[in-house]
């Protein structure tokens, strides 16, 4: 096919000279590290809440998480990015919005990134954590409260410590979700990896020199990942369970 | 911020319909293509050959494990210079629409035969004996009593994988090909209202996914009992 091959290229140095290709490279990685794991805090966080939430006996809060489950899982990912991204600021009442609009644009890229892909992943592990919750016995929830504890404090003491170690293994599939999607990040110009391996073939005429690496450090993204959250699965396994 | 202004919509009407007949077409073969591939794949997994099961489980790591925009970039690269040494279609040819359906195919197979395989190996063991006593061979067993059987279990994750698959299709954005969101976008960006481009973009992507889930559900339960 006539193509050059030349790996050299990550050592060479960037236009403006400050950085090689492969530093651009490893700038990207961090960028999708933090995105990553920022959203995946938040993700957590709301998915536990609105789990929660979804198994509550009162209507209309068990109604809210419903709905919020059903809105971000019905609306693709790259088009809740692009209205974080793009409609939000010009929703926002006008002092704020201008005012968000005057800050650093790296900044605003990394933060509809996050939000987005943290309510967006909420939604999958909310779902988690109601089945989680659900597929323990009735029983535990009535001893909980026959014991006089609070619906809170059953859930707290009772509930959710056996719900999470039951949910580890769909969690682990989760989080490894997490970091594939925050590729579609690079579509707002967010430089994380995918995006500082387009602009090395832009820059470069390398593209297959510059896929083969963002594609194999993905992979073994979610391959380190996968083996962690393995050890995470041995340690939190519910002894008698499937599996031991 | 100024007032949504939604004019733009009515006149860009036959530009979204041509984007969503773009995206129903990749949506459609990918399943179809994905479904077929997806069992092929399973089946060689689950096979005594060695040499088949590595292959088929290296595919579906492999896929599984990049994300699918960087899949749809590799295939944007790599078809068109493909369909060029193959057929010698000249390298202006726009190749976007057939890089994307081989892309979308190839890549949601390796998800489709994770759920095969599952449904494969939820049918009862004793099947596959049965069906050898009766002297079936190994091929007329699976086709005639072991898929049927996995197939009608499997309908209702194969249906939301779909629903997942119509969404992802909004991915091939990274081409600028017109599927229904790429017009939306374009549009929005021509008349300056990208803002109520999006936000209809995003709520017709609601309607149609959300009826489409109550839908797989409703038939969910229905098979179910």
């Amino acid at each position: 096919m006539g193509y050059h091959w030349n790996w050299g290229v990550f050592a060479s140095p960037v236009p403006s000279g400050e950085t090689s290709y492969l530093g651009w490279m490893i700038s990207g990685f961090e960028t999708t590290l933090a995105l990553s794991l920022s959203a995946w805090l938040i993700a957590l966080v709301i998915g536990s809440g609105m789990g929660v939430l979804r198994t509550v006996p009162n209507r209309w809060l068990a109604g809210l998480a419903a709905a919020y489950v059903e809105l971000f899982r019905n609306i693709p990912l790259l088009v809740q990015l692009f209205i974080w991204y793009f409609v939000l600021p010009e929703l926002l009442p006008a002092g704020l919005g201008d005012a968000y609009k005057g800050t650093n644009p790296l900044l605003q890229q990394f933060v509809a990134a996050m939000v987005c892909l943290g309510l967006f992943t909420g939604a999958r592990v909310c779902e988690q954590v109601r089945s989680g919750i659900n597929s323990l016995p009735r029983g535990q929830k009535y001893a909980g409260l026959a014991l006089g504890l609070t619906l809170p404090q059953t859930y707290r003491y009772a509930l959710l410590p056996m719900a999470f170690r039951i949910i580890v293994p769909p969690l682990t599939s989760e989080f490894l979700n997490i970091f594939k999607n925050s590729a579609v990040a690079s579509t707002i110009g967010l430089l994380e990896l995918a995006a500082q391996g387009r602009q090395l073939v832009d820059y470069t005429a390398q593209p297959y020199e510059s896929f083969i690496a963002v594609t194999l450090t993905f992979m073994a993204l979610n391959a380190i990942v996968m083996s962690l959250m393995h050890l995470l699965e041995a340690r939190t396994r519910v002894p008698g369970s499937m599996g031991t | 911020m100024g007032e949504l202004d939604w004019t733009s919509i009515p006149g860009a009407l036959p530009f979204l319909w041509a984007g969503m007949v773009t995206t129903l077409e990749i949506t459609l073969l990918a399943v179809l293509v994905g479904i077929v591939w997806g069992t092929l794949l399973a089946i060689m997994r689950m096979s005594g050959v060695k040499l088949l099961s590595w292959f088929a489980a290296g595919y579906v790591n492999l896929f599984r494990s990049i994300p699918l925009v960087m899949v749809l970039l590799w295939f944007f690269l790599i078809v068109p210079a493909l369909l060029e040494s193959l057929f010698n279609t000249p390298r202006s040819a726009d190749t976007r629409l057939s890089s994307a359906m081989v892309a979308f195919a190839l890549f949601e197979a390796a998800y489709y035969s994770e759920i095969i395989r599952a449904g494969i190996q939820s049918v009862a063991k004793g099947q596959l004996g049965a069906a050898s006593a009766l002297g079936l061979t190994y091929a007329q067993a699976m086709t005639m009593v072991i898929l049927p059987q996995a197939f009608r279990n499997m309908v209702p994750l194969l249906l939301t994988q779909g629903i997942i698959l119509f969404q992802d299709t909004s991915l091939v954005y990274v081409s600028s090909l017109a599927d229904f969101f790429g017009a939306a976008y374009k549009v929005g960006d021509r008349d300056g209202r990208l803002v109520e481009m999006l936000l209809f973009a995003g709520a017709v992507y609601f309607l149609i996914c959300f009826s489409a889930s109550l839908l797989v559900r409703r038939f969910q339960k229905k098979v179910a009992t």
